[in-house]
């Protein structure tokens, strides 16, 4: 795998969301996405992590360009993302696929389930015979581990699990690269969330895939990715160059501490966590997260710590990291 | 005598029977988590205590509820309100819709304590901004004037959690208390329910399906799985060895820190849906170590020595073999 | 794909859609309203066979007659029987209002998806001359354009299908910008889907309920509004017979031959009455249909 160039480069991406209140009110800006680099090695799981209005899901969208970016770069396989027309975007489409988090709106419930899977095909105008289809159809069932006898249902009839395997089959349906899971197991059950992670993993190393996989959870990024990111308030704040390794970031240490292992004797003691995530919309000058970090010094309050990486690859935008 | 006692409890909700012969036992200053995956009747247990069957169209067939001497299931309706909000407390999921968005949060707490403990609007006042104090909500007296759209949504569990005890409850059920909020936020509550019950000496039943919650807060841990009680035992004992096939595999969902890559095990299959439970041991379809007696038998929920009860026929049911 | 479909679910929605219009024809409201509609249709369908007389044969010695066995609801001043031409005015009436709110049920939706759908100026402008129009009376808005392009059948339509165009591009743009943030719309976006697929294959066909069962009942309102414009002389011309203008001339001797105004009259207000129920027991039905598309 080395040597090899990375399948998609993001340099300096930003996304600003403006919102008015009124026609005459004060425009409101929220820099949803700020200055994030990032590359997303070719067959490997790049984990991002991050609590509620960290940019994580922006970001997936912005890699995908659902969204728009505001400014900034995304070379996906050489390809300049930002560049392309409304046409040839479609085209590209085929390469890069995302799931979603809530496999219950995700799919049309006017659809039955065969016709929402053979619909990626049809926006790409690949005409099917009946054949063709139904096996496609098939295909497509066995690779997410699905009962056939779902075709003719509508997502109504289909449990959250199942209908998250749907959302994955149309994903796949077009052989894309790059798979963006967006919190795929977020609206689960845990015994359903294992399933989905490992049917993810079956199909990465079978389709040689890669993924952006976006969670809250930190130990679940932990089990499943080859990189963390961690973001906070849309930044990047800590990149991780290998699942096990070491936080350095405050933040990384907190969000690790406050997931709670399934072992009474590693109870912990969180009484040290205090605050609340700032609002987007007035962000402190200094570090993001000084108001509710343990070793915040004066310092962290005035300037804002860039991201700077260790020889190691391992990154971290703090004045004063753990290690 | 436990304060909260729970026999052979049975419901019929429209001609279903979503609950059979449940069981349990909670006293004052201790934690019960009660688990299992949704559908498996952990809301409608709280229903049941609560007294709030009929509005489901629901009710008691079998079994007794004995809160503090009292028999519930037989309490007439008006003296069940007495109860309810007062002595027995109720934290549901989702905070955004449990508080009147019109009100000043401040004031939906007096109100809990006016109209159970017949404070007057100075002493209610102080009450609330008190107990706000306590749940460590900065600033009380500040919030304490705010309307709930302003408050972040940790800030409006605390808010409901703080409803919950103006009233100096016995006993406070909450049913999944965090899973809609942020992870370092969760790990706050459930820091602060714990310490309610370290303190105060409430009883507290801890509705959730996540075993790390359970492992993290829980004195005892009921793990229901379609309407039955699989096994039931101490925290400590549940975690050390599990003896139910259906409570490994709960614990095995969950992936934990330092875990190799592939080897976080789902439970194949989905729970059954009420009307169509499958004969013998409910588990028995996916369970991987059932047995012809598991699809003919229903296992009877044998209680062991230690305490500790479990409804498996293949399970290892020898105590010295794990003390 | 003819793979067994699960024991208790075959062609579930289908079923269901029998169901839904089932539960409309088998509650009272919808089922007397339904049949009495139904009938009107067939009325105004096969008149020029089932008519008791020709519409516009006049007899003038049996002029403004009380209803009696040959004439059941009498006759008008120039002895025309005022039950054939009623059957011939329902053909009139529900064929504008029906073709009227059609064809402008059809133009709101597109109008409303794209201001919708795009948003931005195209958005503004949509809903800026919306509005302008949403703030007159349909009746002002209808008798301006009769004015402007002049009396007759065509006018009429046109003047309809313009009044009640802002309330359907309203709706359907209200519904599609709701629909707009549900996940499988991006989800389709993300496949590489073009705009035309977006809007007409998941926006419309899941916004279309509602601004049917809306343009049901505007038919209603549409009826009086053809009627008005009638009873005004700006509508059908002439011997062609419409109710409003069955009224119109029955104004003239309202007191001589009071059945000449009363029964169109009550065939207007009795159509109207049953066109609402029939939408109340739509929309109770198609309550189930949301439950659906919710899961």
């Amino acid at each position: 795998m080395p040597s090899l160039s990375p399948l998609v480069t993001i340099r300096d991406l930003n996304k600003i969301f403006e919102s008015r209140k009124g026609l005459f009110g004060e425009p409101r800006r929220m820099t949803a996405v700020n200055q994030v680099s990032l590359d997303i090695p070719r067959g490997q799981v790049t984990g991002v992590v991050g609590e509620s209005g960290c940019g994580k899901s922006t970001l997936a969208r912005l890699v995908l360009r659902l969204l728009e970016a505001t400014s900034g770069s995304i070379s996906f396989d050489g390809v300049d993302l930002l560049k392309q027309s409304h046409g040839a975007m479609r085209l590209l489409r085929r390469r890069m696929q995302m799931v979603f988090q809530d496999p219950y709106s995700s799919l049309d419930p006017r659809y039955t389930i065969a016709d929402a899977l053979l619909e990626p095909f049809k926006v790409q105008g690949i005409r099917l015979t009946t054949a063709e289809a139904r096996q496609k159809v098939e295909a497509l069932f066995a690779m997410v581990g699905l009962d056939a006898r779902f075709a003719q249902n509508h997502p109504h009839q289909l449990s959250g699990g199942q209908r998250q395997r749907i959302g994955i089959a149309r994903a796949l349906a077009l052989e894309p690269d790059l798979m963006v899971l967006d919190e795929p197991t977020a609206s689960l059950d845990v015994s359903i969330q294992a399933q989905i992670v490992t049917l993810l993993e079956k199909l990465k190393h079978e389709l040689g895939l890669t993924y952006l996989f976006i969670s809250h959870d930190l130990n679940l990024v932990r089990y499943f990715s080859d990189r963390i990111v961690v973001m906070y308030l849309g930044r990047i704040v800590e990149i991780l160059p290998d699942a096990k390794a070491a936080p350095r970031h405050p933040y990384t240490q907190t969000l690790l501490d406050s997931t709670f292992a399934p072992d009474p004797t590693q109870r912990r003691d969180i009484s040290r966590l205090t605050g609340e995530i700032p609002s987007p919309y007035n962000l402190p000058q200094g570090c993001a997260f000084a108001a509710r970090c343990r070793h915040a010094r004066p310092d962290c309050l005035s300037r804002r710590p860039v991201l700077e990486t260790r020889s190691d690859g391992h990154a971290v935008a703090c004045f004063h990291p753990l290690t | 005598m436990a304060l909260l006692d729970v026999q052979d409890l049975s419901i019929d909700i429209g001609g279903i029977k979503p609950l059979d012969s449940i069981g349990f036992a909670v006293d004052k200053g201790e934690t019960l988590g009660i688990v299992g995956e949704s559908g498996s009747g952990k809301s409608l247990t709280a229903l049941s205590i609560m007294g709030l069957l009929p509005l489901i169209g629901g009710r008691v067939e079998r079994g007794s509820i004995r809160f503090d001497g009292m028999e519930l299931t037989r309490l007439p309706e008006p003296d069940y309100r007495r109860l309810r909000g007062r002595r027995i407390a109720f934290i549901t999921q989702n905070p955004m819709t449990s508080l009147d968005p019109v009100i000043r949060v401040g004031e939906q707490i007096d109100q809990v304590a006016r109209l159970h403990l017949g404070l007057s609007g100075s002493a209610a006042r102080r009450h609330s901004i008190e107990i706000m104090e306590r749940l460590r909500i900065p600033e009380a007296a500040t919030t304490y004037h705010n309307y709930p759209h302003q408050l972040s949504g940790g800030m409006k569990q605390r808010i409901v959690i703080a409803m919950a005890l103006a009233a100096n409850p016995d006993l406070i059920i909450a049913d999944e208390p965090t899973t809609a909020l942020d992870v370092t936020i969760q790990a706050q509550i459930v820091q602060i329910l714990g310490e309610l019950v370290r303190e105060k000496g409430v009883a507290l039943i801890l509705i959730t399906h996540d075993m790390g919650v359970v492992a993290q807060a829980c004195d005892r841990v009921v793990v229901l799985y379609a309407g039955r009680v699989a096994e039931s035992n101490t925290v400590s004992a549940i975690f050390a060895s599990p003896r139910h096939p259906y409570t490994q595999a709960l614990i095995g969902c969950i992936p934990r820190n330092a875990m190799e890559r592939g080897s976080l095990v789902g439970i194949p299959g989905l729970v059954p849906s009420v009307a169509r439970y499958p004969a013998g041991c409910r588990f028995h379809p996916r369970c991987t170590r059932s047995e012809s007696l598991c699809e003919r038998e229903v296992p009877v929920l044998e209680r062991l020595a230690s305490g500790a009860e479990i409804a498996c026929h293949v399970a290892d049911k020898h105590e010295a073999a794990h003390a | 794909m003819t793979a067994p479909a699960l024991d208790h679910s075959p062609g579930f929605l289908a079923e269901a859609r029998r169901t839904t219009l089932g539960k409309v024809f088998l509650s009272p409201k919808g089922g007397i309203t339904g049949a009495y509609l139904l009938a009107l249709v067939l009325v105004a369908l096969l008149a020029p066979w089932i008519t008791p007389y020709p519409y516009d044969a006049q007899n003038l010695p049996l002029a403004s007659q009380p209803p009696s066995l040959a004439n059941w609801l009498g006759t008008d001043e120039f002895g025309r029987d005022v039950l054939s031409r009623i059957m011939y005015g329902a053909r009139t009436s529900l064929s504008v209002s029906v073709t009227a709110i059609t064809v402008s049920v059809f133009i709101g939706m597109c109008l409303g998806a794209a201001a919708a759908y795009f948003g931005g100026l195209l958005d503004r402008f949509i809903t800026a001359v919306i509005d302008l129009s949403w703030s007159f009376p349909e009746l002002l808005i209808a008798l301006i354009l009769v004015a402007i392009i002049g009396p007759g059948l065509t006018s009429t339509m046109i003047a309809i299908g313009v009044a009640y165009l802002a309330q359907f591009t309203r709706l359907t743009r209200a519904e599609i910008l709701a629909l707009k943030n549900e996940t499988y719309i991006e989800a389709t976006i993300g496949l590489g889907a073009s705009h035309s697929h977006v809007v007409f294959r998941h926006l419309l066909p899941n916004a279309m309920a509602p601004v049917i069962i809306c343009g049901m009942l505007a038919t209603g309102d549409a009826i009086i509004l053809e009627a008005t414009l009638g009873f005004f002389g700006l509508g059908a011309q002439p011997p062609v017979p419409s109710w409003g203008a069955m009224m119109s001339s029955g104004t003239a001797q309202i007191f001589k031959a009071p059945w000449v105004i009363i029964f169109p009259g009550l065939v207007i207000a009795i159509t109207v009455v049953a066109i609402n129920l029939f939408g109340d027991a739509l929309i109770r039905a198609l309550d189930i249909k949301s439950k659906i598309r919710e899961g």
